[in-house]
């Protein structure tokens, strides 16, 4: 009798053991156009990085494709205190990696981390929470020092991120063991080589995660990235060139996602930032208008993109709810644009743009310098290293400076700081300034309702849109290249990479 | 005890013929190296003659003609933007050639004299001198050329004085080799038992005797720096648009390689000949003036 | 023989520390704030202050050299700001990456330059000669960016043969790292067997006129045997010792290779610390490179000295 049950156990242990080792582990490679920096939600700095803590680290709350805030870690929340409080009920029965058990005590920890620790990238952007009190086991309440509607939508990003506070707590970076509540947990990692996670099998909606592991490949060359996808060394890449679009369309291969950022990509111009200040763009609204008529933002978009981004004259794109829809963009003008210039007595304005050295934006420099000088316009172009030409805007040294944005869901991320007088000078590095539009933002804050904040934008967008401190040109769609057999994949605005529901077919 | 030295020409009385003229015949006489010599001064015409035989003006842009494939209208075909790729062959030549040759100008000029002065004072200054020399050597060329684009700031020029101050260290090298193995030759302490001046002696004994080493090392070096040209581009850190240059182009044509091959294939090739040349007629240089073969 | 070996090392500080000023001096006067390149996008003011404050960017050039030279005295040779990691560990990470990369090339080279070399020189003047010295030169001739690229377009993604970029440790999976590293080994070792066949084509050259290979050939012996055994032989000397010099070559072209080919080694490390204005990695690398290279070169002319008879006093 015992032997017979030995056998039987014997024999089940082998067949399950059988079955195991017969459903082999199923990988998913993407490929990253940079490699992330640290991976510390509180210390994280890079776009790229953000792609991998989609799959890491779980947050707050969500967006949707149609940029609506969805829960997460939190299932509802709500507005007290005239704005002023947010509470927020987390999900029950979630779990850290580590096994411990994500509460109220944890999403505290984690926001005072973000707010507190030296160095953290994160404070700035929730910096209007003053205090969290724990409601209880599961409830957590935000206090702020005044209303700050853009708060849902930085707790959608790293901001809401949650970290084991056991974990946080040991010895050790952070980043080089991170520990959250995503639906796959740290593995390894090779310094400008790969990033390995696992799946998390305790995860609470792992019924939506089909891969066992994910594999980050940063391959910066863009030709490369698609090769390796072309062979089948990589199943996903994101940032395929746009002029390597029609390649992926033809390859039966392979597939195509797209969808329009959030970011933008325009001309800044010096108007009160030191001595430079003092061009002809900068000194007269006029000649910023002209520019502005000499370009056709389509043909751009056609020569550099191969028409595939969206041309746009906001800090929104077109489909965005808040974009404003009375000031559509302006159509090629070369005689108004002459007039203007004549009438301000400089037919021939001469303006240097420093360009930062990436191949698409001195693309585009080029056709706009060929664009304007048919207005009159000489611009020189200046190349410029990246982190230099950050470090020569910042001090205000010099005209123009051709740069993108790479946009934040709430709209107040992709204008407050570039235009108001008290935002941080790295930022609005033109040095504009003009109190009523100042106080329509701040107004734009103090409310999350949209239908309540989109008349103070309009009244921005009039303002902006007449007095051009930055000339907004396209804003870049994310395309993602993958192979024919991977289906489940969802765009989302913000570029980011989402594992839920991603399977092979 | 001698350790032979490659790079002494055996003076006039010994041989019968003018040295430079042993050379040039031995030269000659080698096929490969006259060749290289012929395309080397073919790509020199070329740029030089651009303003008279580019087609089209090598900045001009044409939104209709993006990347259109060779056709009678462009012999090589259109870039990124529309303009004519033979044309930028053209002008981009003489950036590339100016940044293969102005650089190893550059080098020699500060070389040169420092290997000299090193060489000829001897003790403390040579020792300097010689560790500061190593210094430079001791870190990789392409890394060393890049900190430097990368401080100068991105441009063609800044790239040329990179290149040119990667490449000096060997320069000083050999001349201060071939300074310190005549230094102390009869000829030289005569002339200066005789009274003659530092320089002159310098000048007059031992600069000829450099001369070919010198020579050879140059020609290679310009084929060295063409390519360090071309990869500093490549990086974003030499010749800027909207301005032509062999390795701008292949930088640009990175992007396009299967959508417009015509982009990358004719400064590929451009390039890969000049540099071949230069270095088929470096060597050839090299046999013809080494004085121990015949 | 020990007083010059003495000598030899007691040069090595000089050198290292005018190295160290080197690296130094271009790394912190490069343009850029590199607390600003390094702050994120959002350039916080509190965080750029923070990375300031943390390594003391406000202090003046002389005391952060102190500094520096003082925690590479300890084995410290500081961390990547961008990603928190010690140097010395993306150091150990990296170094068997390029070694690896660099042996193989190296075996390449040997394998095309050696050969063509002998050949070249035995046939001097002959249109052997010339073909053969063409065939070394053109690895030196293309640009080795332009090449790789060719290569993958062509191996990766017309034939699937061989995996686009990339790296396999050995550890993981022999197959797979040696599939990944042929292509660069290849682009690298072209670009270095062209000096590897001029170092054998000029000492079999100055070889095969010597007293000893005539009276082999007055011996009667064949030809192969005199040209391998007698003069290759000895031929072979010079062209190790300068093998070893040419080392940094190597290096400057594993740069661009790792580029392309996104082999995560430490001329990718160097490109990218550069750019990103992580200044502690690159003058660490440059200095470890450097020291590695100056040891190479001590030992090359040690076993010159050794190997040759002739200098033996």
């Amino acid at each position: 009798m015992l032997i017979r049950k030995c056998l039987l156990a014997g024999f089940g242990l082998a067949l399950s053991a059988f079955l195991a080792g017969a459903s082999a582990q199923t990988s998913l490679r993407i490929g990253l156009a940079e490699d992330p920096d640290l991976l510390d939600p509180t210390l994280a700095r890079t776009y790229v990085g953000r792609i991998v803590f989609a799959s890491l680290c779980d947050k707050l709350v969500d967006i949707s494709p149609e940029l609506d805030v969805v829960p997460q870690l939190a299932t509802e929340w709500q507005w007290t205190d005239a704005n002023k409080g947010l509470v927020m009920k987390i999900r029950q029965g979630v779990k850290f990696h580590d096994g411990e058990p994500l509460d109220a005590a944890a999403v505290k920890f984690s926001l005072e981390r973000h707010l507190n620790l030296p160095g953290s990238t994160r404070k700035a952007e929730i910096s209007a929470v003053t205090g969290i009190d724990i409601i209880d086991d599961h409830t957590v309440k935000l206090v702020l020092s005044a209303p700050f509607a853009p708060l849902l939508a930085q707790l959608s990003d790293r901001a809401g991120m949650i970290v084991s506070p056991k974990a946080a707590q040991a010895a050790g970076e952070f980043s080089s063991h991170p520990v959250c509540a995503g639906p796959y947990k740290f593995t390894e990692r090779v310094a400008q080589d790969r990033i390995v996670l696992d799946r998390f099998p305790d995860y609470w909606n792992k019924s939506a995660i089909h891969f066992d592991r994910i594999v980050f490949l940063p391959i910066v060359d863009s030709t490369v990235r698609l090769a390796n996808l072309q062979s089948g060394g990589l199943d996903l890449i994101e940032r395929v060139a746009a002029t390597d679009v029609d390649a992926v369309k033809k390859d039966g291969r392979l597939k195509l996602a797209e969808i329009t950022g959030l970011g933008y990509t325009g001309i800044t111009t010096n108007l009160d930032n030191g001595p430079r200040a003092k061009n002809p763009l900068g000194q007269d609204p006029d000649v910023r208008q002209a520019l502005e008529l000499s370009i056709d933002r389509a043909a751009l978009n056609q020569v550099v993109f191969n028409g595939l981004f969206q041309p746009g004259n906001q800090w929104v794109p077109p489909s965005n709810p808040y974009y404003v829809k009375s000031l559509p963009i302006p159509e090629r003008d070369v005689a108004k644009a002459k007039q203007l210039l004549a009438a301000a007595n400089m037919p021939h304005p001469s303006v240097t743009m420093t360009v930062p050295t990436t191949p698409e934006l001195l693309q585009a420099a080029q056709v706009i310098q060929s664009m304007a000088a048919e207005s009159g316009f000489d611009i020189k172009i200046q190349a410029t290293e990246f982190a230099s030409s950050l470090d020569l805007a910042v001090k205000g040294d010099y005209e123009a400076y051709l740069i993108g944005w790479s946009g934040r869901t709430d709209p107040d991320g992709n204008i407050y700081n570039f235009v108001a007088c008290k935002a941080p000078p790295a930022l609005n590095t033109g040095h504009y300034c003009n109190p009523d539009l100042d106080r329509e933002l701040d107004s734009a804050r103090q409310t999350a309702d949209p239908a309540e904040r989109m008349p103070h934008y309009a009244k921005v967008a009039e303002r902006v849109l007449a007095d051009r401190p930055l000339i907004y040109l396209w804003h870049n769609r994310y395309l993602y290249g993958m192979s024919a057999k991977l289906g489940g994949f969802t765009p989302y605005p913000d570029g980011l990479i989402r594992p839920q529901g991603i399977k092979l077919q | 005890m001698t350790a032979q030295t490659l790079d002494r020409v055996p003076t006039e009385e010994a041989l019968g013929e003018p040295p430079w003229q042993r050379a040039l015949r031995r030269l000659v006489k080698r096929r490969a190296a006259m060749i290289g010599l012929a395309v080397v001064l073919f790509f020199i015409l070329l740029a030089a003659a651009a303003p008279l035989i580019s087609p089209y003006d090598p900045l001009a842009t044409s939104w209709s003609a993006v990347r259109k494939p060779p056709s009678a209208a462009h012999l090589f075909g259109t870039d990124d933007i529309g303009r004519d790729v033979l044309a930028r062959i053209v002008w981009g030549g003489r950036a590339s050639l100016l940044a293969g040759l102005v650089s190893v100008m550059l080098a020699l000029a500060v070389g040169v004299p420092i290997g000299l002065v090193s060489g000829y004072a001897g003790g403390a200054v040579d020792a300097t001198v010689m560790r500061l020399i190593d210094a430079m050597l001791a870190i990789p060329f392409l890394i060393l050329a890049i900190a430097l684009a990368a401080f100068l700031g991105p441009s063609l020029t800044n790239a040329m004085i990179a290149i040119g101050i990667t490449q000096m260290p060997i320069f000083a090298r050999m001349t201060r080799a071939q300074v310190l193995s005549v230094k102390h030759e009869d000829y030289i302490e005569a002339a200066r038992a005789v009274g003659n001046p530092q320089i002159r002696i310098v000048l007059r004994h031992i600069l000829p005797n450099i001369v070919p080493p010198l020579l050879v090392q140059a020609t290679l070096a310009t084929a060295t720096a063409i390519i360090a040209e071309a990869s500093l581009s490549f990086l974003g850190l030499g010749q800027q648009p909207p301005n032509p240059s062999w390795g701008s182009m292949l930088n640009t044509a990175r992007n396009f390689m299967t959508q417009a091959p015509w982009m990358s294939i004719w400064p590929g090739l451009a390039i890969f000949s000049l540099v071949l040349s230069l270095n088929l007629f470096g060597d050839g240089l090299r046999d013809a003036l080494d004085p121990r073969r015949d | 023989m020990t007083t010059f070996l003495l000598r030899r090392i007691a040069l090595i500080v000089p050198t290292l520390f005018f190295v160290s000023l080197l690296i130094f001096g271009l790394q912190q006067l490069l343009p850029g704030d590199p607390a600003t390149a390094l702050a994120g996008e959002d350039r916080d003011p509190a965080v750029i202050a923070f990375i300031r404050q943390k390594y003391h960017l406000d202090e003046p050039l002389p005391v952060r050299y102190a500094l520096w030279v003082k925690g590479v005295a300890q084995g410290d040779l500081g961390e990547s700001i961008r990603i928190k990691r010690p140097v010395l560990d993306l150091i150990a990470e990296k170094l068997p990456v390029t070694g690896e990369l660099a042996l193989i090339a190296v075996l390449i080279s040997l394998s095309i330059g050696i050969p063509a070399g002998i050949i070249a020189a035995v046939k001097n003047g002959t249109a052997t000669d010339y073909g053969t010295t063409m065939a070394a030169l053109w690895g030196l001739s293309i640009p080795n960016f332009w090449l790789g690229i060719l290569l993958i377009l062509l191996f990766s993604v017309e034939l699937e043969l061989l995996p686009a970029s990339g790296f396999v440790s050995p550890g993981e999976s022999l197959r797979q790292n040696l599939l990944t590293l042929i292509m660069p080994a290849f682009v690298l070792g072209n670009f270095f067997a062209a000096g590897m066949m001029r170092h054998t084509r000029s000492a079999m050259l100055q070889v095969l006129g010597m007293d000893y290979v005539r009276t082999a050939r007055a011996k009667g012996l064949p030809e192969i045997r005199v040209i391998l055994r007698h003069a290759f032989r000895n031929a072979l000397i010079p062209v190790v010792t300068l093998a070893a010099l040419d080392f940094g070559a190597l290096l400057s072209g594993a740069v661009l290779t790792e580029q392309v080919f996104t082999i995560p080694g430490f001329g990718k490390l160097i490109v990218d610390a550069v750019f990103n204005r992580d200044y502690a990695v690159v003058q660490g690398v440059v200095l470890f490179t450097a020291f590695a290279y100056i040891m190479l070169n001590l030992f090359a002319d040690l076993a010159y000295v050794v190997l040759n008879p002739r200098l033996r006093t």
